[in-house]
């Protein structure tokens, strides 16, 4: 029982991962590029919802009607003034640019806010620890499921706005070939731009739940984008549900690992990270 | 019209090269300690960007995860010299040791392409960080110190270490060089360029990345070695830090990716920064990430870069240019 237990806190944390890996999958799927400054980025939203409710009292979820806006605005600019120019660059300079960004926003939140671990629980009242108890052994965080239900709703959004939608088509199709649309109407920059919105939206409400579900301080970007990619790497890349099971996968392996030995938590997770690019190697299926 | 490697230009520079390393082999004699101390560090500089600029400016492989063989190299100077191996030789066969090992990670990494290895690093990184922390000897996060350095007066220690952070920064940049004008390093800059079109020219890409993986991993372990000559405390936080590759990273891009002379220029610029701004907190991090965030989207070769084409410079012969020949 106690395992099954572990087996259900894990799948609940790989909602998480799942969660925070939207923005990084989507966006890794239009463009081909890992945006390495997607974990501060995430960090930043948390903040600025942190500063919303303790000095303004607003309520984090009414926050998010003005944050998530924001970010998609900032990520437009970020399209506009930085990823465009590093795409044109080649290969490396994405991931360049994007590393460089995540220094400067690390250590700017650190001069702003200091060092101090912050955390949103306290303004949503009952909801960080309320749960349910399923039997004597099992218990469901309510913050968990709704979490969980998030990143099931936020990448079924996503992919019926790639299925079914004119931007969504528009979207796919300039992933597939960014030169060729050009020539049938599509601006492509126009196209990378509401992309790189979209994803940084999707990043706000990420950041929310970091902010919400436990705390974070200016240099908690790093491990994020690490678990971020991981749930990704380990669902496939270009794949949004691939990155629903990959974050699940993540998240149970951690718990599954800490069960055998507290201290390898984060072990158990980087390991099966490893040993699913170990299995793709030996299967000659790596994808590019 | 003829292939000319050697220029007047790069003579004279070799020459110069040449004179300032003696002249900084006999630098402890006469430096003060912190002079001593500080260009210690600064050949740790030149090696960190040297390595991270073979592995991106020439192997087209961005790694945010050097760290992971900084923090090893440091890791298995402790744990050799724990083995009762002389603290000395023990610093010195840290490198070689870590990038023994850096063989079987390549195996799997270097299947991996752009951004999956950049971030495929970084777990490498963290996951080398949580293993060293599960030694008995290491404490986790607590750390451990080199103490057979006690043995050895401080005076006698800082020209050790010196000397051995020079001639290791002497022999990586010579490796390099060696590497980089033979038939590797054409091999490894088509494979940066096109790594299909480098294949189907019959160049070995997964053996010839393989090399560089390894030498870059090799240095960064003997700089990471080297750090805690001088440092002596080993916490395992302090050494697989990600911040060791965002150094590396603005050394390669402000000094100019992809050039010999780039990185070295960047490991001064670094040094100058840190030595001036260093104490004034994070801000100068910031415009660490700034610098490098701008160069790579403006200046994508550097400074180096940029002055090389002006001023059509040659200060290595690495490269190939044809000269129209002069009538007599």
């Amino acid at each position: 029982m106690i395992f099954l237990n572990q087996l259900l806190q894990g799948v609940f944390l790989g909602g998480y991962y799942a969660l925070i890996a939207c923005s990084l999958s989507f966006l890794f799927g239009v463009m081909r590029i890992v945006n390495l400054a997607h974990g501060s980025i995430v960090v930043l939203a948390a903040f600025l919802l942190f500063v919303l409710a303790d000095r303004f009292e607003i309520s984090p979820w009414l926050a998010l009607i003005a944050v998530v806006p924001a970010m998609a605005a900032l990520g437009w600019l970020l399209q506009r003034f930085v990823l465009d120019r590093a795409l044109r660059g080649g290969l490396l300079v994405p991931l360049l640019a994007t590393f460089g960004l995540a220094i400067v926003l690390d250590n700017a939140l650190f001069e702003t806010f200091g060092a101090d671990t912050r955390s949103l629980s306290p303004f949503i009242g009952d909801l960080s620890f309320d749960s349910w108890s399923l039997t004597d052994d099992i218990t469901v965080g309510k913050m968990d499921v709704l979490i969980l239900g998030s990143a099931v709703a936020m990448l079924g959004a996503v992919s019926l706005l790639l299925a079914r939608t004119r931007i969504g088509r528009a979207i796919r199709a300039t992933a597939e070939d960014p030169g060729t649309v050009e020539l049938i109407g599509i601006d492509a920059r126009a196209v990378y731009g509401m992309a790189t919105a979209l994803a940084l939206a999707m990043a706000a409400v990420a950041g929310a739940f970091l902010a919400m579900r436990a705390t974070f301080d200016p240099y908690t970007g790093g491990a994020q984008l690490i678990f971020a990619f991981e749930a990704v790497a380990i669902g496939g890349f270009g794949s949004l549900w691939g990155t629903l099971w990959g974050g699940i996968a993540l998240g149970v392996a951690q718990n599954v690992g800490a069960s055998i030995d507290p201290s390898s938590f984060f072990i158990a997770g980087h390991v099966t990270f490893l040993a699913v690019l170990v299995g793709r190697v030996a299967l000659g299926r790596v994808a590019a | 019209m003829k292939v000319q490697r050697w220029t007047p230009q790069s003579g004279v520079f070799i020459a110069a090269l040449g004179a300032m390393v003696l002249v900084l082999a006999v630098g402890p004699t006469w430096f003060s300690a912190g002079v001593t101390d500080r260009l210690s560090a600064l050949f740790v500089y030149v090696i960190l960007g040297a390595m991270w600029n073979a592995l991106a400016g020439y192997g087209g492989l961005v790694s945010v995860g050097q760290q992971a063989f900084f923090g090893l190299g440091a890791y298995a100077a402790i744990r050799l010299s724990h083995a009762d191996v002389p603290v000395y030789l023990a610093v010195a066969l840290a490198g070689l040791a870590v990038g023994v090992v850096s063989l079987a990670i390549g195996e799997v990494m270097l299947r991996l392409r752009g951004g999956e290895f950049a971030v495929g690093m970084w777990v490498v990184a963290e996951l080398a960080h949580l293993l060293v922390n599960l030694d008995p000897l290491v404490q986790g996060e607590t750390g451990t110190s080199l103490i057979a350095l006690n043995a050895i007066a401080a005076e006698a220690r800082r020209a050790y270490t010196y000397w051995l952070s020079l001639a290791a920064m002497v022999a990586l940049l010579a490796v390099l060089f060696a590497l980089l004008r033979g038939r590797l390093g054409t091999a490894i800059q088509s494979i940066r360029d096109d790594e299909r079109a480098a294949s189907s020219l019959g160049v070995n890409v997964l053996a010839t990345k393989r090399i560089v993986f390894v030498l870059a991993a090799t240095g960064c372990a003997m700089a990471g070695a080297l750090w805690l000559a001088s440092a002596i405390t080993f916490q395992p936080k302090a050494y697989f830090s990600v911040q060791w590759t965002a150094y590396m990273i603005f050394m390669t891009l402000v000094g100019g990716i992809g050039t010999f002379e780039g990185p070295i220029l960047g490991a001064i610029l670094f040094f100058l920064v840190e030595t001036f701004f260093g104490g004034r907190g994070v801000w100068y991090l910031v415009g660490l990430g700034a610098a490098a965030l701008a160069f790579s989207l403006f200046l994508p070769r550097g400074i180096f870069g940029a002055l090389e084409q002006r001023f059509a410079l040659r200060l290595l012969p690495l490269g190939f240019r044809v000269v129209e020949r002069t009538k007599p």
